[in-house]
């Protein structure tokens, strides 16, 4: 029915799942760092973790994708050019990729765990340093779960968004399934099979997505006293 | 860095953000119109009106833009039928393919959030309008509609903003939006920095423009109805 491209789809589906999952994984990083910079006593902190989120978040990811990729390809054979460096660097598409993927959904993750930080009572943590813990092992073992279950609501949209968003990578090259759909819609000309298809496998990766987050709020919610009105 | 040459493009960047502002001005206006009558419908208790609807924002709102607007563009080129109709001058054209594909996607998103607004309605307000002697549709028009609109205005503040970003993927169907004007630049003279900045610090006047626009827009119509 794919005329034999099924294989090379199945390729471009697990790459995108790849692709989201390592961005995920730096997202998650840039987030928690922002959170924790935008709730530190130090101003310079504050500033910086604000700049960041606001201007990530008012620049379009293709914008940001191109800058990064073509942009950043062009100021590291500058600065390699200067350090005597005669060869033209490539920067690999994957990580060019991940990394402004990252970047971009680190903004919206800041925002998000900033807001389920604040939402973990501040009697908890002062629980437990009271029992004698250290920094480290009241955020792991106290803060971290309770936030973790305020924000996965947040969480779970910001992952939607970003698993979607990654079909603009197929701009910068990245051999993602949008990629080889557009492969494969050229050769055979039914490019409405082929992108259709596309849509589907996204289809069914959301709809996974959201059945897996609804299992694992109600894990993380265990313990918890539900309201009903 | 070679700024001169920015400064030459700059009228060529300030069409991209006029291109850029009217394909979010048509997009928002057609979803908009569009969602309005399917976010009743979607609120309504009914499951025969209410699931359809259902399933055509699950299905937008799981796929990627980038993938809508290629199979309006690209794939719909596939069939004879649609090269043989009298709508292919207008779906062979990438600003009509455009601007359909975000209207499709940003209607799709605002009826879930209209939908929601009304779901969320105090359910005195309700009662009220019905013991006033309202019928349904006098309900709807006068009291549920008004109220769960101005509820909604955050939320589609958020939606608004998305779509201005969403738009920079007509660059990728070759229009000369903000993104396609810093993308030729880019191929002309070679300057990524430059040409992309340039591109980012339109998009986040625009943004930080709409972002207080929506702003007056809540104190306006949102706020008196809250603060009692």
């Amino acid at each position: 029915m794919l005329h034999g491209y099924g294989a090379s789809l199945a390729e471009g589906a697990l790459m995108t799942l790849v692709l989201a999952l390592a961005s995920l994984a730096v997202a998650l990083a840039f987030g928690l760092l922002g959170a924790l910079a935008k709730l530190s006593r130090s101003r310079l902190l504050r500033g910086l973790a604000q700049s960041y989120t606001t201007t990530i978040r008012a620049v379009p990811d293709l914008v940001l994708m191109l800058l990064v990729f073509f942009g950043g390809q062009a100021l590291i054979n500058e600065i390699a050019l200067r350090l005597g460096h005669a060869d033209y660097i490539d920067i690999n598409p994957f990580v060019a990729g991940v990394a402004t993927i990252g970047f971009i959904f680190g903004a919206y993750l800041t925002e998000t765990f900033r807001g389920a930080f604040m939402a973990v009572p501040p009697g908890q943590r002062e629980a437990a340093q009271a029992f004698g813990m250290g920094a480290w092992q009241v955020f792991l073992r106290v803060v971290a779960p309770q936030m973790l279950r305020h924000a996965l609501p947040a969480l779970a949209n910001n992952w939607l968004v970003l698993l979607k968003s990654t079909a603009i990578v197929s701009v910068i090259g990245l051999t993602d399934l949008m990629h080889r759909a557009g492969l494969a819609a050229g050769a055979t000309r039914e490019p409405f099979l082929f992108y259709g298809a596309a849509a589907l496998v996204y289809l069914a990766f959301t709809s996974v997505s959201e059945l897996g987050f609804a299992r694992l709020s109600r894990r993380l919610a265990i313990g918890v006293k539900g309201s009903r009105l | 860095m070679n700024w001169d040459l920015v400064a030459e493009a700059l009228p060529l960047y300030l069409q991209g953000a006029v291109t850029t502002f009217k394909l979010l001005l048509l997009a928002l206006l057609l979803g908009l119109v569009c969602a309005v009558p399917l976010a009743v419908l979607r609120a309504l208790p009914s499951p025969w009106l209410s699931r359809p609807v259902f399933a055509f924002t699950y299905c937008i709102r799981g796929t990627p833009l980038l993938v809508q607007l290629f199979l309006l563009y690209y794939g719909l080129a596939q069939f004879e039928s649609v090269r043989e109709s009298v709508a292919w001058p207008w779906l062979s054209s990438a600003w009509f393919c455009a601007v359909v594909a975000f209207a499709i996607n940003t209607c799709a998103y605002t009826t879930e959030i209209i939908a929601g607004a009304i779901r969320a309605l105090p359910a005195g307000e309700i009662e009220a309008a019905y013991a006033m002697g309202l019928s349904r549709a006098q309900m709807l028009r006068r009291v549920a509609l008004p109220s769960a609109l101005r509820r909604a205005l955050p939320a589609y503040g958020n939606e608004i903003v998305m779509m201005l970003h969403g738009t920079s993927l007509a660059s990728i169907v070759t229009l000369a939006d903000l993104t396609g004007v810093a993308r030729q630049f880019n191929a002309t003279h070679y300057l990524p920095f430059e040409a992309y900045l340039t591109a980012g610090a339109f998009y986040l006047l625009i943004t930080l423009a709409l972002v207080g626009l929506l702003r007056a827009a809540e104190q306006r119509w949102l706020q008196p109805m809250l603060a009692r």
